[in-house]
């Protein structure tokens, strides 16, 4: 039987670049989306915002547990077969899609409307009012938030683990059976993750601290 | 390659899904109401002028919020009888709910706890109020019912990851609808109910607690319908 020494705990190590993969790809894609689920929640049409709230609601309501079954089983129903890590990523771009959507628009929405205002009295037009003077303002104030929500999606890759992708809890899981040490197998991958997502976290608060500086001082 | 959907075979399960409902429910509860206690408890430390019990409450909230709740189970139910503790599933996954959404809300509140101002602090000391009843009756009532909203959020989001306990077997709703779609293969057609039962549930515990929040803070009601 194997004990766990170094070469287990590096296979571990190795699973990270798979976790930060899959981190990179919901992050990515569920930002492009939660962009335009962001200017549709401010949209003029009620229905565009209506349909928006409704699926920003359903997908909030739903655990990512659920979502990622749905998106891992959706395609055999067309008879097709997916790998876990489409699915996975699937699921965690629209996961993150609508609470990354959520974040900004209530950044959108902190901005005065005295500042679209002028922008519309500077003969400004809608994209040129939103890219340089909204959107500069608007990302300032969200970034704490959205990196806060960096590190949610970091930890959520863990659940794609359940359906056999090896991230790195899917490695602790091996390692674990391999060698019949869960304590190590499971405090070594708690260590990692706390190895990534601490520094985010401290790097948050300070983004938040700074910003709240920053609307002390105008 | 037509998928016909059929919801009848689930009907044999109906038995196992309320039970699975009623576990969520129970897993919820006991999650929510622990962890917020255990919150306050750790924000009141973690404010306090203690420094080891500080440092102690800082390093738990920070291991807990850096690392996910599925690893935080497997640590509990696998990990500790390699050190002769040996927990239920059940049991296990109690004690990680509540640890883990105690260490959210013991970040939250600490938020609250330090927005009230020092002068409240120094005009209670100056009545001559013990330590503790100046935390009942100053800090706490004002940084709860400052942080009241982001609880809410947090709890809810603790209920849908009650989810995650299926991981190890236990069967709440989740477990339920794995049992129930290996054995009738109907899988989209369980996934689809039970995702229903999830966002009704979140409106519902989402409404619940605001509403027990009003009846809770005083000021909040008062502001709300328009000073009575």
């Amino acid at each position: 039987m194997r004990t766990f020494g170094s070469p287990e705990f590096l296979f571990i190590v190795y699973a990270l670049r798979w976790t930060l993969t899959l981190t990179v790809i919901a992050f990515i894609g569920g930002g492009i989306m939660g962009i335009v689920l962001a200017l549709l929640r401010i949209a003029r049409s009620r229905v565009l915002r209506a349909v928006t709230t409704f699926y920003m609601q359903v997908i909030q309501g739903l655990p990512l547990l659920v979502l990622l079954f749905l998106c891992y089983y959706a395609p055999s129903l067309v008879g097709l077969e997916i790998a876990a890590l489409t699915a996975a990523a699937v699921a965690l771009t629209i996961n993150s899609s609508a609470f990354l959507g959520a974040i900004w628009e209530s950044a959108l929405r902190a901005i005065p409307k005295a500042q679209w205002e002028s922008a519309d009295a500077l003969a400004l037009t809608p994209y040129k009012t939103l890219r340089f003077v909204i959107a500069p303002q608007a990302i300032r104030l969200a970034l704490p938030s959205t990196v806060g929500f960096l590190v949610q999606i970091i930890k959520q890759t863990s659940l794609a683990s359940i359906i056999g992708f090896i991230e790195i809890t899917r490695a602790g899981q091996l390692v674990s059976n391999a060698t019949f040490e869960p304590l190590k197998a499971f405090l070594s991958v708690a260590a990692l993750y706390f190895a990534v997502c601490f520094p985010l976290t401290q790097l948050s608060l300070w983004l938040e601290r700074r910003t709240a500086r920053g609307g002390a001082r105008t | 390659m037509e998928y016909t959907f059929q919801f009848g075979p689930l009907l044999n399960y109906l038995q196992q899904f309320v039970s699975g409902l009623w576990l969520t429910l129970g897993l919820s509860f006991v999650g929510i109401f622990g962890g917020i206690a255990l919150g306050i408890v750790c924000a009141t430390v973690s404010t306090s002028s203690f420094v080891l019990p500080r440092l102690a409450v800082r390093i738990y909230v920070e291991t807990m919020r850096n690392t996910p709740l599925l690893v935080q189970i497997f640590v509990i139910f696998f990990g500790l009888p390699n050190i002769g503790i040996r927990l239920s599933p059940l049991t296990s996954v109690f004690i990680a709910l509540v640890l883990n959404n105690g260490g959210y809300v013991a970040e939250i509140v600490r938020g609250g706890i330090q927005a009230t101002h020092r002068s409240q602090v120094e005009a209670a000391e100056s009545l001559g109020l013990t330590y503790f009843q100046t935390l009942r009756f100053v800090i706490l009532p004002p940084a709860l019912e400052k942080v009241f909203t982001p609880v809410v959020s947090q709890c809810v989001l603790l209920m849908l990851s009650t989810s995650l306990v299926s991981a190890i077997g236990v069967e709440d709703l989740t477990g339920a609808a794995m049992i129930a779609s290996s054995e009738t293969f109907r899988t989209m057609e369980v996934y689809l109910i039970i995702a229903v039962v999830y966002v009704l549930l979140n409106f519902i515990f989402r409404a619940v607690l605001n509403m027990a929040g009003l009846m809770i803070f005083t000021r909040s009601r008062r502001r709300l319908l328009g000073r009575v």
